[in-house]
């Protein structure tokens, strides 16, 4: 078990920046979430950490050992692949037990360690066996078990769960929330998918085109995004996001259409200042007075519905609303947001406003 | 996913497959037909009338000190052909496959000895080996090294093994290469976070994953030292000095196209298509039963 600290890391691939600069300190014990779009850079930062891509700057620290110059089996991390990586010409048991004997661990204790990870993964039956004779679910756990004997200081997961169907991965999430709580082992989680990250981390580290956007637990990330990007990528369905300007007297803001929103504490500095605003379609809720809409599309989800209306200016509006629907298509609707709903964001930076 | 090809003739699937049916009655199956013919016959010097004789020409044949010792050159010859092609091979896959820049000009280098025709790669090596206009021929001599190939048996042995090795050394290159580039990436990473240098990486993990491609090029390369390297001998030593490079095939050639017997060099024939069935076949069972690793 131990800290991993991420202190002012890039990487360059050539002329292109792949990360540009990230700082984090990881918890001993804490559960991170790497949580970005395709192509932001999650997997070259995780692939730093374990030592199979070079660093191009700053450090990288596991246990308070910087490890920029160790190569990966000094490192004593694990890690789990997005294709499991399993070796394909031996049995689950040699696969698990691998590492082990190139550690020097005598024959008993691989031999106990390896059938408590397959108890705990329920792995028992298939230890004879190869990896093709595995389903991806079993495939997967064997890549988690591999892991799990190895007692390392570090876990580290590369999207091990986007190969499975939708329901084997609400599934294994489960089982790896379980294992971490049991294990306490420090991890760190690279994800495109939401759902896993909010449900998963500890904390979540929200990346973007190489930087980070945000660092925060998943309610502090959900409630006070700190850009637009994270606005938009978290929560679904996303923000809705509109232009305004706030009033003369810093107390509310003007937007297009005419309506005036009430700034929960006036904001004098900020008079006349563009802004975009933030609203979820969770905190839109019928009014007296508010938007006009004309609703456009219904999806009924079961337990909630999502509203699609569409504003005077020709804007899109998103409301979401418990239970099933009670409005129809091409319907006119006023919807307001709730109190202390609001998220105001810079127009030209996109950074939240405090 | 199957396929079917369908034709709308009933004769153009006949015609389209008679080109490939008429050479190889033409080339293998009348040619073979007529060696086990000629194997149990004796001919007249002349070769006017013949005789049938059982198994006199294989008798004669096996029981000859001089067949043994050219069999026993043979497998020295295959052996030692097989490994250096095999083992220079996988050195230069590992080497191309861990190198990213550069790689496809490497692999194109590396594969024009392939389309080299034997007699023509016998002259470079010549050019190379010949103790008077050789280059390395000559380098050795200034050294004060004895090197002349044409008259130490030992010496021209090993030079038809590194000539023979080096064409087919492409061959071999290609499916290695093939073979390694199939092993994902992260299955290595896997094992090199497990603890595993890059010795015990490729002994471990690379090694036994191309299992399946080494076997099958163990067969071709056995089959190409026994059967496709008669134009290098004949170019370079002509089975010499003495019946020092004299391999099994060259010596059918040499008792029956020079020595013009034809009953003795038709048995030889014979035995050496046993020997490549046999090699076939164990091709074929091992490809049938390979292990699919998926
Ligand atoms: N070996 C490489 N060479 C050049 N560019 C690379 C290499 N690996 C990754 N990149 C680039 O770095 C960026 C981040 O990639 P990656 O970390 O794989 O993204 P993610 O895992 O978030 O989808 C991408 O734009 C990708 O094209
Ligand atoms: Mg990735």
């Amino acid at each position: 078990m131990a800290t991993v600290e991420i202190r002012n890391v890039r990487k360059s691939y050539g002329p292109v920046e792949a990360i540009k600069g990230i700082d984090i300190a990881i918890q001993d014990g804490e559960f991170l979430v790497l949580l970005g779009p395709s192509g932001c850079g999650k997997s070259t930062l995780l692939r730093m950490v374990a030592g199979l891509e070079g660093i191009t700057g700053g450090e990288i620290a596991i246990g308070g050992r910087v490890v920029n110059h160790l190569d990966p089996k000094d490192r004593d991390i694990a890690m789990v692949f997005q294709n499991y990586a399993l070796y394909p010409h031996m049995t689950v048991f040699d696969n698990m037990a691998y590492g082990l004997k190139i550690r020097g661990i005598p024959k008993a204790e691989i031999r106990a360690r390896v059938d408590k990870a397959a108890n705990i993964l329920e792995l028992g039956r298939f230890l004879d066996r190869r990896p093709s004779q595995l389903s991806g679910g079993q495939r997967q756990r064997v890549a988690m078990g591999r892991a799990i004997v190895r007692e390392p200081a570090a876990f580290l997961f590369d999207e091990p769960l986007s190969n499975l169907d939708a329901k084997l991965r609400t599934q294994m999430r489960v089982e790896i929330k379980r294992l971490q709580d049991r294990l306490g082992i420090t991890s760190l989680y690279v994800t495109h998918d939401q759902v896993e990250a909010m449900t998963l981390a500890d904390r979540i580290l929200v990346m973007n085109h190489g930087v980070a956007e945000q660092i925060g637990t998943p309610l502090e990330v959900y409630q006070r995004p700190a850009s637009l990007f994270v606005a938009g990528f978290i929560g679904s369905p996303p923000m809705n996001v509109l232009d305004g300007r706030i009033d003369d007297r810093g107390e509310a803001v003007l937007l297009p259409g005419g309506q005036r929103l009430p700034l929960p504490r006036p904001r004098a500095t900020d008079a006349g200042r563009p802004v975009k605003l933030g609203i979820r379609p969770e905190h839109m809720a019928v009014a007296a007075d508010g938007f006009s809409i004309e609703i456009e599309l219904v999806e009924a989800l079961g337990a909630d519905t999502v509203v699609y209306g569409r504003l005077p200016d020709g804007e899109t509006l998103l409301v979401r609303m418990a239970g099933i629907p009670t409005v129809r298509e091409r319907d006119r609707l006023t919807v307001a947001p709730q109190d202390g709903a609001l998220h105001l964001f810079d127009a030209v930076t996109g950074r939240r406003m405090e | 996913m199957q396929r079917r090809v369908t034709f709308d003739s009933r004769l153009l699937p006949y015609l389209l497959l008679a080109p490939q049916v008429a050479v190889t009655l033409v080339f293998f199956i009348w040619p073979a037909a007529n060696a086990i013919w000629q194997s149990v016959h004796l001919q007249d010097a002349f070769g006017i009338r013949s005789e049938f004789v059982w198994f006199e020409n294989f008798t004669h044949v096996l029981g000859d000190p001089n067949y043994l010792d050219t069999l026993k050159t043979t497998v020295i010859f295959s052996v030692a052909v097989t490994v250096l092609a095999m083992g220079v091979a996988l050195l230069l896959a590992v080497l191309a496959d861990s190198k990213i820049k550069g790689a496809s000009a490497y692999k194109t280098l590396l594969i024009w000895p392939y389309a080299l025709a034997p007699a023509v790669a016998a002259v470079l090596w010549m050019f190379i080996f010949n103790p008077d206009i050789g280059s390395f021929g000559r380098a050795l001599r200034a050294l004060g090294f004895d090197w002349d190939y044409r008259l130490n048996g030992g010496q021209a042995l090993l030079m038809v093994i590194l000539a023979a090795s080096w064409k087919q050394v492409s061959y071999n290159f290609i499916f290695f290469l093939a073979g390694l580039q199939a092993i994902p990436r992260s299955v290595m990473e896997a094992a090199s976070i497990d603890g595993a240098g890059p010795v015990r990486r490729f002994w471990t993990i690379t090694f036994p994953l191309l299992s399946p491609t080494t076997f099958f090029l163990l067969v071709v390369d056995m089959v190409y030292a026994f059967f496709e390297t008669f134009g290098t001998i004949h170019a370079l030593t002509q089975g010499g000095p003495g019946k020092a490079t004299e391999t099994l095939i060259f010596r059918v050639y040499q008792d029956g196209v020079v020595n013009n017997d034809l009953g003795g060099s038709s048995a030889q024939s014979v035995i050496l298509m046993v020997i490549v069935i046999a090699l076939t076949a164990v091709q074929f069972r091992f490809v049938e039963r390979k292990v699919h690793y998926s």
